[in-house]
Protein backbone atom coordinates (compact mmCIF):
# COMPACT_ATOMS: atom_id res chain seq x y z
CA UNK A 1 0.00 0.00 0.00
CA UNK A 2 2.87 2.12 0.64
CA UNK A 3 4.29 1.76 -2.72
CA UNK A 4 1.03 2.61 -4.05
CA UNK A 5 0.92 5.57 -1.89
CA UNK A 6 4.53 6.78 -3.17
CA UNK A 7 3.14 6.13 -6.93
CA UNK A 8 0.66 8.46 -6.28
CA UNK A 9 -1.84 5.56 -6.71
CA UNK A 10 -5.77 6.87 -5.93
CA UNK A 11 -6.90 3.67 -4.91
CA UNK A 12 -3.78 3.34 -1.74
CA UNK A 13 -5.66 7.04 -0.62
CA UNK A 14 -8.63 6.01 -0.97
CA UNK A 15 -7.94 2.77 1.00
CA UNK A 16 -5.76 4.86 3.55
CA UNK A 17 -8.72 7.26 3.72
CA UNK A 18 -11.50 4.58 4.46
CA UNK A 19 -9.51 2.68 7.20
CA UNK A 20 -8.21 5.57 9.32
CA UNK A 21 -9.99 8.98 8.68
CA UNK A 22 -12.75 8.05 11.58
CA UNK A 23 -10.45 7.78 14.21
CA UNK A 24 -8.66 10.96 13.69
CA UNK A 25 -11.40 12.92 12.91
CA UNK A 26 -12.70 11.92 16.10
CA UNK A 27 -9.63 12.83 17.84
CA UNK A 28 -9.68 16.38 16.48
CA UNK A 29 -13.11 16.79 17.30
CA UNK A 30 -12.58 15.54 20.88
CA UNK A 31 -9.62 17.76 20.95
CA UNK A 32 -11.37 21.63 20.07
CA UNK A 33 -11.50 21.01 16.62
CA UNK A 34 -14.33 21.46 14.04
CA UNK A 35 -14.80 18.53 11.44
CA UNK A 36 -12.99 20.74 8.73
CA UNK A 37 -9.46 20.61 11.41
CA UNK A 38 -9.82 17.19 10.59
CA UNK A 39 -9.94 17.16 6.84
CA UNK A 40 -7.01 19.65 6.84
CA UNK A 41 -4.97 17.78 9.46
CA UNK A 42 -5.34 14.25 7.93
CA UNK A 43 -4.31 15.86 4.67
CA UNK A 44 -0.95 16.97 5.74
CA UNK A 45 -0.27 14.04 7.99
CA UNK A 46 -1.04 12.48 4.22
CA UNK A 47 1.68 14.54 2.81
CA UNK A 48 4.26 13.09 5.65
CA UNK A 49 3.18 9.47 4.60
CA UNK A 50 3.28 10.44 0.91
CA UNK A 51 6.96 12.09 1.06
CA UNK A 52 8.10 9.47 3.83
CA UNK A 53 6.97 6.52 1.39
CA UNK A 54 8.49 8.25 -1.30
CA UNK A 55 12.01 8.25 0.28
CA UNK A 56 12.12 4.19 0.11
CA UNK A 57 14.06 4.37 3.55
CA UNK A 58 10.46 4.07 5.44
CA UNK A 59 10.06 1.10 7.28
CA UNK A 60 6.45 0.86 9.35
CA UNK A 61 7.51 -0.04 12.36
CA UNK A 62 4.01 0.10 13.96
CA UNK A 63 0.55 -0.47 12.54
CA UNK A 64 -0.27 2.12 9.93
CA UNK A 65 -3.08 3.55 11.95
CA UNK A 66 -0.94 4.43 15.08
CA UNK A 67 1.78 5.56 12.81
CA UNK A 68 -1.43 8.39 11.12
CA UNK A 69 -2.58 8.79 14.53
CA UNK A 70 1.07 9.97 16.19
CA UNK A 71 1.53 12.33 13.20
CA UNK A 72 -1.85 14.13 13.45
CA UNK A 73 -1.69 14.76 17.21
CA UNK A 74 1.52 16.58 16.53
CA UNK A 75 0.18 18.56 13.74
CA UNK A 76 -3.18 19.43 15.98
CA UNK A 77 -0.97 20.16 18.96
CA UNK A 78 1.04 22.56 16.68
CA UNK A 79 -2.06 24.09 15.25
CA UNK A 80 -3.76 24.71 18.19
CA UNK A 81 -0.67 26.34 20.35
CA UNK A 82 -0.48 28.80 16.94
CA UNK A 83 -4.00 29.77 17.32
CA UNK A 84 -3.03 30.26 21.50
CA UNK A 85 -5.71 27.80 22.42
CA UNK A 86 -3.81 25.07 23.79
CA UNK A 87 -5.62 22.10 25.30
CA UNK A 88 -3.33 20.62 27.75
CA UNK A 89 -5.39 17.92 28.61
CA UNK A 90 -5.06 16.81 24.95
CA UNK A 91 -6.63 13.37 24.73
CA UNK A 92 -4.08 10.32 24.64
CA UNK A 93 -6.01 6.89 25.42
CA UNK A 94 -4.47 5.58 21.85
CA UNK A 95 -1.18 4.49 21.30
CA UNK A 96 1.60 6.62 19.87
CA UNK A 97 5.05 6.32 18.39
CA UNK A 98 7.60 8.85 18.70
CA UNK A 99 7.62 10.95 15.05
CA UNK A 100 9.99 13.89 15.47
CA UNK A 101 12.10 13.19 12.73
CA UNK A 102 9.23 12.66 10.54
CA UNK A 103 7.86 16.55 11.59
CA UNK A 104 11.26 17.99 11.24
CA UNK A 105 11.43 16.71 8.03
CA UNK A 106 8.02 18.00 7.20
CA UNK A 107 8.54 20.54 7.87
CA UNK A 108 11.99 21.59 5.83
CA UNK A 109 10.03 19.97 3.06
CA UNK A 110 7.41 22.26 3.35
CA UNK A 111 9.55 25.23 3.60
CA UNK A 112 11.12 24.51 0.68
CA UNK A 113 7.56 23.65 -0.95
CA UNK A 114 6.67 26.87 -0.42
CA UNK A 115 9.71 28.77 -1.61
CA UNK A 116 9.75 26.81 -4.86
CA UNK A 117 6.21 27.41 -4.99
CA UNK A 118 6.64 31.53 -4.34
CA UNK A 119 9.78 31.58 -7.04
CA UNK A 120 7.45 29.97 -9.54
CA UNK A 121 4.76 33.04 -8.97
CA UNK A 122 7.21 35.21 -9.17
CA UNK A 123 8.75 34.69 -12.10
CA UNK A 124 5.70 35.44 -14.28
CA UNK A 125 4.15 34.00 -17.71
CA UNK A 126 4.95 32.89 -20.23
CA UNK A 127 8.04 31.50 -18.15
CA UNK A 128 6.03 29.58 -15.10
CA UNK A 129 3.79 27.70 -18.09
CA UNK A 130 6.93 26.91 -19.53
CA UNK A 131 8.71 25.30 -17.02
CA UNK A 132 5.27 23.59 -15.84
CA UNK A 133 4.79 21.95 -18.93
CA UNK A 134 8.00 20.57 -19.11
CA UNK A 135 9.34 20.10 -15.03
CA UNK A 136 6.08 18.97 -14.21
CA UNK A 137 3.89 17.43 -16.96
CA UNK A 138 6.93 15.84 -18.35
CA UNK A 139 5.67 17.41 -22.03
CA UNK A 140 8.13 16.88 -24.66
CA UNK A 141 10.20 20.33 -26.27
CA UNK A 142 8.29 19.91 -29.75
CA UNK A 143 4.77 19.66 -27.91
CA UNK A 144 5.72 22.53 -25.75
CA UNK A 145 6.82 24.41 -28.86
CA UNK A 146 3.82 23.90 -30.64
CA UNK A 147 1.83 25.00 -27.81
CA UNK A 148 3.50 28.29 -26.91
CA UNK A 149 3.61 29.19 -30.57
CA UNK A 150 7.66 29.24 -30.67
CA UNK A 151 8.77 28.01 -33.91
CA UNK A 152 10.75 25.26 -33.46
CA UNK A 153 11.83 23.15 -30.71
CA UNK A 154 15.36 24.21 -29.85
CA UNK A 155 13.61 28.28 -30.08
CA UNK A 156 11.54 27.18 -26.80
CA UNK A 157 14.60 24.87 -25.72
CA UNK A 158 16.40 27.93 -25.57
CA UNK A 159 13.61 29.91 -23.89
CA UNK A 160 13.29 27.40 -21.30
CA UNK A 161 16.67 27.49 -20.29
CA UNK A 162 16.22 31.35 -19.83
CA UNK A 163 13.15 30.47 -17.61
CA UNK A 164 14.98 28.09 -15.76
CA UNK A 165 17.93 30.58 -14.52
CA UNK A 166 15.64 33.23 -13.51
CA UNK A 167 14.14 30.59 -11.38
CA UNK A 168 17.02 29.40 -9.98
CA UNK A 169 18.32 32.50 -8.91
CA UNK A 170 15.18 33.15 -7.41
CA UNK A 171 14.88 30.36 -5.53
CA UNK A 172 18.40 30.10 -4.37
CA UNK A 173 18.46 33.48 -3.27
CA UNK A 174 15.20 33.17 -1.13
CA UNK A 175 17.09 30.03 0.28
CA UNK A 176 19.96 31.31 0.86
CA UNK A 177 18.40 33.69 2.59
CA UNK A 178 16.66 31.13 5.12
CA UNK A 179 18.93 29.57 5.42
CA UNK B 1 24.85 29.13 -24.47
CA UNK B 2 27.81 27.04 -22.94
CA UNK B 3 25.63 27.18 -20.04
CA UNK B 4 22.50 25.86 -21.26
CA UNK B 5 24.78 23.13 -22.50
CA UNK B 6 25.95 22.82 -19.38
CA UNK B 7 22.44 22.41 -17.62
CA UNK B 8 20.96 20.67 -20.60
CA UNK B 9 23.75 17.87 -20.15
CA UNK B 10 23.12 17.82 -16.24
CA UNK B 11 19.55 16.92 -16.81
CA UNK B 12 20.19 14.34 -19.39
CA UNK B 13 22.75 13.07 -16.76
CA UNK B 14 20.41 13.20 -14.38
CA UNK B 15 17.57 11.37 -16.23
CA UNK B 16 19.92 8.79 -17.99
CA UNK B 17 19.60 9.75 -21.03
CA UNK B 18 23.40 9.37 -21.59
CA UNK B 19 24.88 6.70 -23.54
CA UNK B 20 28.03 4.85 -21.47
CA UNK B 21 30.91 6.97 -23.16
CA UNK B 22 28.93 10.38 -22.47
CA UNK B 23 28.39 9.27 -18.66
CA UNK B 24 31.58 8.84 -18.64
CA UNK B 25 33.01 11.73 -19.73
CA UNK B 26 30.70 13.64 -17.95
CA UNK B 27 31.82 12.12 -14.93
CA UNK B 28 35.42 12.99 -15.71
CA UNK B 29 34.47 16.22 -16.29
CA UNK B 30 32.88 16.87 -13.17
CA UNK B 31 36.15 15.57 -11.00
CA UNK B 32 38.24 17.82 -12.98
CA UNK B 33 36.36 21.01 -12.83
CA UNK B 34 35.26 21.99 -9.64
CA UNK B 35 32.96 24.63 -10.98
CA UNK B 36 31.13 22.43 -13.31
CA UNK B 37 30.90 19.73 -10.51
CA UNK B 38 29.56 22.77 -8.16
CA UNK B 39 27.11 23.85 -10.97
CA UNK B 40 25.60 20.16 -11.74
CA UNK B 41 25.39 19.42 -7.47
CA UNK B 42 23.15 23.11 -7.45
CA UNK B 43 21.29 22.24 -10.94
CA UNK B 44 20.60 18.49 -9.19
CA UNK B 45 19.52 19.79 -5.83
CA UNK B 46 17.10 22.41 -7.65
CA UNK B 47 15.95 20.19 -9.67
CA UNK B 48 14.83 17.85 -7.39
CA UNK B 49 13.05 20.85 -5.78
CA UNK B 50 11.27 21.62 -8.80
CA UNK B 51 10.02 18.05 -8.75
CA UNK B 52 9.35 17.56 -5.36
CA UNK B 53 6.72 20.46 -6.24
CA UNK B 54 5.53 19.03 -8.82
CA UNK B 55 4.76 15.54 -7.20
CA UNK B 56 3.51 17.19 -3.77
CA UNK B 57 0.97 19.15 -6.03
CA UNK B 58 -0.30 16.51 -7.88
CA UNK B 59 -0.62 14.22 -4.54
CA UNK B 60 -2.26 16.99 -2.99
CA UNK B 61 -4.61 16.50 -5.96
CA UNK B 62 -5.25 13.30 -5.57
CA UNK B 63 -5.94 13.61 -2.24
CA UNK B 64 -8.71 16.08 -2.52
CA UNK B 65 -10.23 13.99 -5.30
CA UNK B 66 -10.10 11.59 -2.81
CA UNK B 67 -11.81 13.29 0.31
CA UNK B 68 -14.62 14.87 -2.12
CA UNK B 69 -15.48 11.67 -3.49
CA UNK B 70 -15.72 10.22 -0.03
CA UNK B 71 -17.63 13.16 1.24
CA UNK B 72 -20.03 12.87 -1.71
CA UNK B 73 -20.64 9.17 -0.78
CA UNK B 74 -21.20 10.16 2.67
CA UNK B 75 -19.08 7.76 3.79
CA UNK B 76 -18.03 9.88 6.62
CA UNK B 77 -21.45 11.34 7.13
CA UNK B 78 -22.18 8.91 9.92
CA UNK B 79 -22.62 12.64 11.94
CA UNK B 80 -21.49 14.99 10.03
CA UNK B 81 -24.01 17.93 9.19
CA UNK B 82 -26.86 16.64 10.66
CA UNK B 83 -28.42 18.86 13.08
CA UNK B 84 -28.81 16.38 16.19
CA UNK B 85 -25.34 15.75 15.69
CA UNK B 86 -24.15 19.38 15.27
CA UNK B 87 -25.52 19.87 18.99
CA UNK B 88 -23.33 16.55 20.02
CA UNK B 89 -20.65 17.51 18.62
CA UNK B 90 -20.71 21.13 20.18
CA UNK B 91 -21.64 19.30 23.28
CA UNK B 92 -18.16 17.44 22.86
CA UNK B 93 -16.08 20.89 22.10
CA UNK B 94 -17.32 22.60 24.83
CA UNK B 95 -18.21 20.55 27.17
CA UNK B 96 -15.36 21.56 29.35
CA UNK B 97 -16.31 25.57 29.04
CA UNK B 98 -19.91 24.50 29.89
CA UNK B 99 -19.15 22.00 32.77
CA UNK B 100 -17.08 24.82 34.21
CA UNK B 101 -19.60 27.52 33.23
CA UNK B 102 -22.66 25.34 34.86
CA UNK B 103 -19.97 25.42 37.97
CA UNK B 104 -20.07 29.02 38.35
CA UNK B 105 -23.33 29.50 37.86
CA UNK B 106 -24.31 27.21 40.77
CA UNK B 107 -22.25 28.41 43.12
CA UNK B 108 -23.53 32.23 42.03
CA UNK B 109 -27.20 31.89 42.21
CA UNK B 110 -26.19 30.25 45.36
CA UNK B 111 -24.30 32.54 47.04
CA UNK B 112 -26.66 35.10 45.73
CA UNK B 113 -29.69 33.10 47.28
CA UNK B 114 -28.25 33.53 50.86
CA UNK B 115 -26.70 37.02 50.52
CA UNK B 116 -29.98 38.31 49.11
CA UNK B 117 -31.76 37.22 51.82
CA UNK B 118 -29.33 38.80 54.05
CA UNK B 119 -29.36 42.29 52.38
CA UNK B 120 -32.71 42.04 50.25
CA UNK B 121 -32.77 45.61 49.67
CA UNK B 122 -29.14 46.23 48.39
CA UNK B 123 -28.74 43.86 45.73
CA UNK B 124 -25.27 45.03 45.03
CA UNK B 125 -23.91 43.59 47.95
CA UNK B 126 -24.54 39.94 46.26
CA UNK B 127 -20.96 39.13 46.39
CA UNK B 128 -18.98 42.08 47.90
CA UNK B 129 -18.49 43.13 51.29
CA UNK B 130 -19.73 46.73 52.43
CA UNK B 131 -16.81 48.18 54.34
CA UNK B 132 -18.54 48.61 58.02
CA UNK B 133 -16.89 47.77 60.94
CA UNK B 134 -19.40 45.83 63.16
CA UNK B 135 -17.07 43.97 65.16
CA UNK B 136 -15.51 46.71 67.03
CA UNK B 137 -12.81 46.15 69.23
CA UNK B 138 -14.63 46.97 72.99
CA UNK B 139 -11.76 47.51 74.49
CA UNK B 140 -10.72 50.21 72.30
CA UNK B 141 -13.78 51.45 72.71
CA UNK B 142 -13.64 51.55 76.10
CA UNK B 143 -11.15 53.12 76.50
CA UNK B 144 -11.84 56.02 74.05
CA UNK B 145 -14.61 56.67 76.49
CA UNK B 146 -12.45 56.94 79.44
CA UNK B 147 -10.60 59.21 77.43
CA UNK B 148 -13.49 61.27 76.80
CA UNK B 149 -14.50 61.63 80.35
CA UNK B 150 -11.11 62.18 81.41
CA UNK B 151 -9.73 65.31 79.42
CA UNK B 152 -12.87 65.92 77.30
CA UNK B 153 -12.56 69.92 78.05
CA UNK B 154 -15.03 71.10 75.10
CA UNK B 155 -19.00 71.54 76.43
CA UNK B 156 -19.78 68.61 73.81
CA UNK B 157 -22.15 66.64 76.04
CA UNK B 158 -20.34 63.09 75.88
CA UNK B 159 -23.09 60.37 75.75
CA UNK B 160 -21.45 57.72 77.84
CA UNK B 161 -24.24 55.25 77.46
CA UNK B 162 -23.33 54.83 73.68
CA UNK B 163 -22.57 51.77 72.36
CA UNK B 164 -21.89 52.06 68.40
CA UNK B 165 -22.38 48.43 66.63
CA UNK B 166 -20.81 49.88 63.20
CA UNK B 167 -18.05 52.30 62.33
CA UNK B 168 -17.42 53.80 58.93
CA UNK B 169 -16.09 56.74 57.01
CA UNK B 170 -17.16 60.00 55.92
CA UNK B 171 -16.16 63.39 55.13
CA UNK B 172 -17.55 67.06 54.84
CA UNK B 173 -18.76 68.27 51.49
CA UNK B 174 -19.64 71.59 53.29
CA UNK B 175 -18.72 72.88 55.81
CA UNK B 176 -21.71 73.83 57.42
CA UNK B 177 -22.08 70.20 58.89
CA UNK B 178 -22.93 68.00 55.46
CA UNK B 179 -20.93 64.63 55.74
CA UNK B 180 -21.40 62.14 52.84
CA UNK B 181 -20.74 58.56 53.71
CA UNK B 182 -22.00 55.10 52.17
CA UNK B 183 -26.13 54.36 52.21
CA UNK B 184 -24.85 51.28 53.62
CA UNK B 185 -23.24 52.28 56.57
CA UNK B 186 -26.21 54.52 58.05
CA UNK B 187 -29.47 52.54 56.54
CA UNK B 188 -30.35 50.49 59.40
CA UNK B 189 -29.03 53.14 61.70
CA UNK B 190 -31.00 54.81 65.00
CA UNK B 191 -28.20 56.78 66.20
CA UNK B 192 -25.40 57.92 64.40
CA UNK B 193 -22.84 59.98 65.65
CA UNK B 194 -19.57 61.71 63.58
CA UNK B 195 -16.37 61.94 65.63
CA UNK B 196 -13.42 64.01 64.22
CA UNK B 197 -9.84 63.84 64.55
CA UNK B 198 -9.70 65.28 68.02
CA UNK B 199 -12.13 63.00 69.17
CA UNK B 200 -15.14 65.57 69.33
CA UNK B 201 -18.32 63.51 68.72
CA UNK B 202 -21.18 65.14 67.60
CA UNK B 203 -24.66 63.29 66.46
CA UNK B 204 -26.09 63.63 63.07
CA UNK B 205 -28.92 63.02 61.06
CA UNK B 206 -29.33 60.90 57.59
CA UNK B 207 -31.00 63.91 55.24
CA UNK B 208 -30.20 61.62 51.88
CA UNK B 209 -29.70 57.55 51.55
CA UNK B 210 -29.97 56.68 48.35
CA UNK B 211 -29.15 52.52 48.49
CA UNK B 212 -28.83 52.45 44.62
CA UNK B 213 -26.38 54.77 44.33
CA UNK B 214 -24.92 53.68 48.04
CA UNK B 215 -24.51 57.30 49.04
CA UNK B 216 -26.33 59.27 51.81
CA UNK B 217 -25.59 62.77 53.33
CA UNK B 218 -25.71 62.89 56.74
CA UNK B 219 -26.26 66.75 58.63
CA UNK B 220 -24.27 67.41 61.89
CA UNK B 221 -27.45 68.38 64.02
CA UNK B 222 -25.23 68.68 67.10
CA UNK B 223 -25.20 72.18 68.53
CA UNK B 224 -21.79 72.25 69.41
CA UNK B 225 -20.35 72.04 66.06
CA UNK B 226 -19.40 75.06 64.85
CA UNK B 227 -19.12 75.71 60.99
CA UNK B 228 -15.85 75.24 59.38
CA UNK B 229 -14.34 77.09 56.43
CA UNK B 230 -11.77 75.97 54.21
CA UNK B 231 -12.72 72.42 52.59
CA UNK B 232 -9.59 71.91 50.75
CA UNK B 233 -11.11 69.14 48.28
CA UNK B 234 -12.98 69.54 45.01
CA UNK B 235 -15.26 67.52 43.31
CA UNK B 236 -14.97 66.74 39.65
CA UNK B 237 -17.72 66.15 37.38
CA UNK B 238 -15.19 64.17 35.11
CA UNK B 239 -14.46 60.33 34.81
CA UNK B 240 -10.82 60.00 36.30
CA UNK B 241 -8.06 58.11 33.82
CA UNK B 242 -6.90 54.66 34.37
CA UNK B 243 -3.82 54.04 36.55
CA UNK B 244 -4.09 57.08 38.39
CA UNK B 245 -2.34 56.86 41.44
CA UNK B 246 -4.84 57.63 44.49
CA UNK B 247 -5.43 57.60 47.97
CA UNK B 248 -7.60 57.64 51.03
CA UNK B 249 -8.32 58.21 54.51
CA UNK B 250 -10.36 56.46 56.77
CA UNK B 251 -11.29 55.09 60.05
CA UNK B 252 -10.48 50.70 59.63
CA UNK B 253 -9.56 51.27 63.56
CA UNK B 254 -9.95 54.25 66.25
CA UNK B 255 -7.40 56.18 64.49
CA UNK B 256 -7.27 57.65 61.18
CA UNK B 257 -5.45 55.20 58.52
CA UNK B 258 -3.98 56.52 54.81
CA UNK B 259 -3.93 53.98 52.38
CA UNK B 260 -2.87 54.39 48.44
CA UNK B 261 -2.78 52.94 45.29
CA UNK B 262 -4.54 53.14 42.02
CA UNK B 263 -7.40 53.29 39.61
CA UNK B 264 -7.79 49.79 38.41
CA UNK B 265 -11.18 50.10 36.09
CA UNK B 266 -12.95 52.90 35.12
CA UNK B 267 -16.47 50.77 35.74
CA UNK B 268 -17.38 49.23 38.95
CA UNK B 269 -18.93 45.76 40.06
CA UNK B 270 -20.42 43.54 37.00
CA UNK B 271 -19.53 46.84 34.66
CA UNK B 272 -21.29 49.18 36.80
CA UNK B 273 -20.20 53.02 35.34
CA UNK B 274 -21.41 54.78 38.40
CA UNK B 275 -18.42 53.45 39.82
CA UNK B 276 -14.40 52.95 39.59
CA UNK B 277 -12.70 49.57 40.65
CA UNK B 278 -9.55 50.70 42.43
CA UNK B 279 -6.89 49.00 44.07
CA UNK B 280 -5.89 49.78 47.48
CA UNK B 281 -5.22 48.53 50.87
CA UNK B 282 -9.02 48.81 52.75
CA UNK B 283 -10.51 46.98 55.69
CA UNK B 284 -14.10 47.61 57.30
CA UNK B 285 -14.28 50.76 58.23
CA UNK B 286 -12.91 52.68 55.30
CA UNK B 287 -16.51 52.33 53.86
CA UNK B 288 -17.47 56.27 53.16
CA UNK B 289 -13.63 57.27 52.89
CA UNK B 290 -12.90 59.80 50.33
CA UNK B 291 -10.80 58.89 47.21
CA UNK B 292 -8.31 61.32 46.26
CA UNK B 293 -6.38 61.89 43.43
CA UNK B 294 -2.69 63.52 43.64
CA UNK B 295 -4.13 67.04 42.84
CA UNK B 296 -6.42 66.41 46.02
CA UNK B 297 -9.86 66.34 43.83
CA UNK B 298 -12.19 63.86 45.28
CA UNK B 299 -12.83 61.51 42.51
CA UNK B 300 -14.79 59.00 44.15
CA UNK B 301 -16.30 57.33 47.72
CA UNK B 302 -15.00 53.89 48.78
CA UNK B 303 -17.92 51.72 48.85
CA UNK B 304 -17.44 48.22 48.97
CA UNK B 305 -14.62 45.25 48.14
CA UNK B 306 -15.37 41.96 46.36
CA UNK B 307 -15.36 39.38 48.87
CA UNK B 308 -13.30 36.43 46.84
CA UNK B 309 -10.59 38.70 45.34
CA UNK B 310 -7.79 40.52 47.36
CA UNK B 311 -7.04 44.46 46.41
CA UNK B 312 -10.39 45.03 44.04
CA UNK B 313 -12.61 47.81 45.67
CA UNK B 314 -15.13 49.99 44.06
CA UNK B 315 -15.63 53.31 44.82
CA UNK B 316 -18.87 55.46 43.23
CA UNK B 317 -17.49 58.28 41.03
CA UNK B 318 -17.87 62.19 42.80
CA UNK B 319 -20.07 63.08 40.12
CA UNK B 320 -22.73 61.36 41.46
CA UNK B 321 -22.56 63.61 44.56
CA UNK B 322 -24.06 65.95 41.76
CA UNK B 323 -27.29 64.29 41.54
CA UNK B 324 -27.57 63.57 45.30
CA UNK B 325 -27.47 67.39 45.52
CA UNK B 326 -29.94 68.07 43.33
CA UNK B 327 -32.35 65.55 44.89
CA UNK B 328 -31.92 67.28 48.29
CA UNK B 329 -32.72 70.41 46.93
CA UNK B 330 -35.39 69.35 45.06
CA UNK B 331 -37.11 66.95 47.98
CA UNK B 332 -35.86 69.02 50.62
CA UNK B 333 -35.16 72.44 49.48
CA UNK B 334 -31.88 72.14 51.02
CA UNK B 335 -28.81 73.78 49.72
CA UNK B 336 -25.40 72.14 49.92
CA UNK B 337 -22.91 74.37 48.48
CA UNK B 338 -19.64 71.88 47.38
CA UNK B 339 -16.32 73.30 47.65
CA UNK B 340 -14.82 75.08 44.82
CA UNK B 341 -11.44 76.10 45.37
CA UNK B 342 -8.84 73.44 45.85
CA UNK B 343 -5.65 74.41 48.24
CA UNK B 344 -4.04 70.88 47.83
CA UNK B 345 -2.38 70.65 44.33
CA UNK B 346 1.03 70.59 44.62
CA UNK B 347 1.48 70.09 48.57
CA UNK B 348 3.33 66.92 49.10
CA UNK B 349 1.15 63.84 50.50
CA UNK B 350 2.37 64.57 54.01
CA UNK B 351 1.24 68.19 53.95
CA UNK B 352 -2.16 67.31 52.11
CA UNK B 353 -2.88 64.75 54.42
CA UNK B 354 -2.34 67.29 57.44
CA UNK B 355 -4.92 69.86 55.63
CA UNK B 356 -7.27 66.44 55.08
CA UNK B 357 -7.42 65.18 58.29
CA UNK B 358 -9.74 67.48 60.06
CA UNK B 359 -12.52 66.98 57.50
CA UNK B 360 -12.32 63.03 57.01
CA UNK B 361 -14.51 61.44 60.23
CA UNK B 362 -15.75 58.86 61.72
CA UNK B 363 -19.07 57.72 61.52
CA UNK B 364 -20.25 55.53 64.47
CA UNK B 365 -23.89 54.48 65.11
CA UNK B 366 -25.96 51.48 65.71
Amino acid sequence: MLTGLAANDTNAIETIYRENFATIRSFIIKNNGYPDDAYDIFQEAMIVLFEKAKSGSFNLSCQLQTYLYSICRRLWLKKLQKQNRYNPSIETIEEIVPVEDEMELHEKKDKDFLLMEGALKKIGEPCKSLLEAFYMEKKSMPEIASAFGYTNADNAKTQKYKCLVRLKKLFFAQYKNKE
Amino acid sequence: MDENLLLDAIERYRSGQMDDAEKLFFEELRKNNADIDQAASEHSFFLDQLENLSEQKSFRQNLKGVENKLRSEGVFSENDGEPKSKVVYLWNRYRRTIAVAAAIAGLISFSTATVISKYSENKKAAVITPLVDNKLNQFEHKLNQIEHKLNDATAIPVKPKFEANFRATGFLVDGSGYIITNAHVVQNAKNIIVENKKGDQFSAQPIYSNTVTDLAILKITDTAFKKVNGLPYTFPKTTAELAEPIFTLGYPREEVVYGEGYLSAKSGYYGDTASYQISISVNPGNSGGPVIDKDGEVIGIISSKETNADGVVFAIKSKNIYTALKEIKKDKDITIKLPTVNSLKDLDRVKQIKKLEDFVFKVKGN
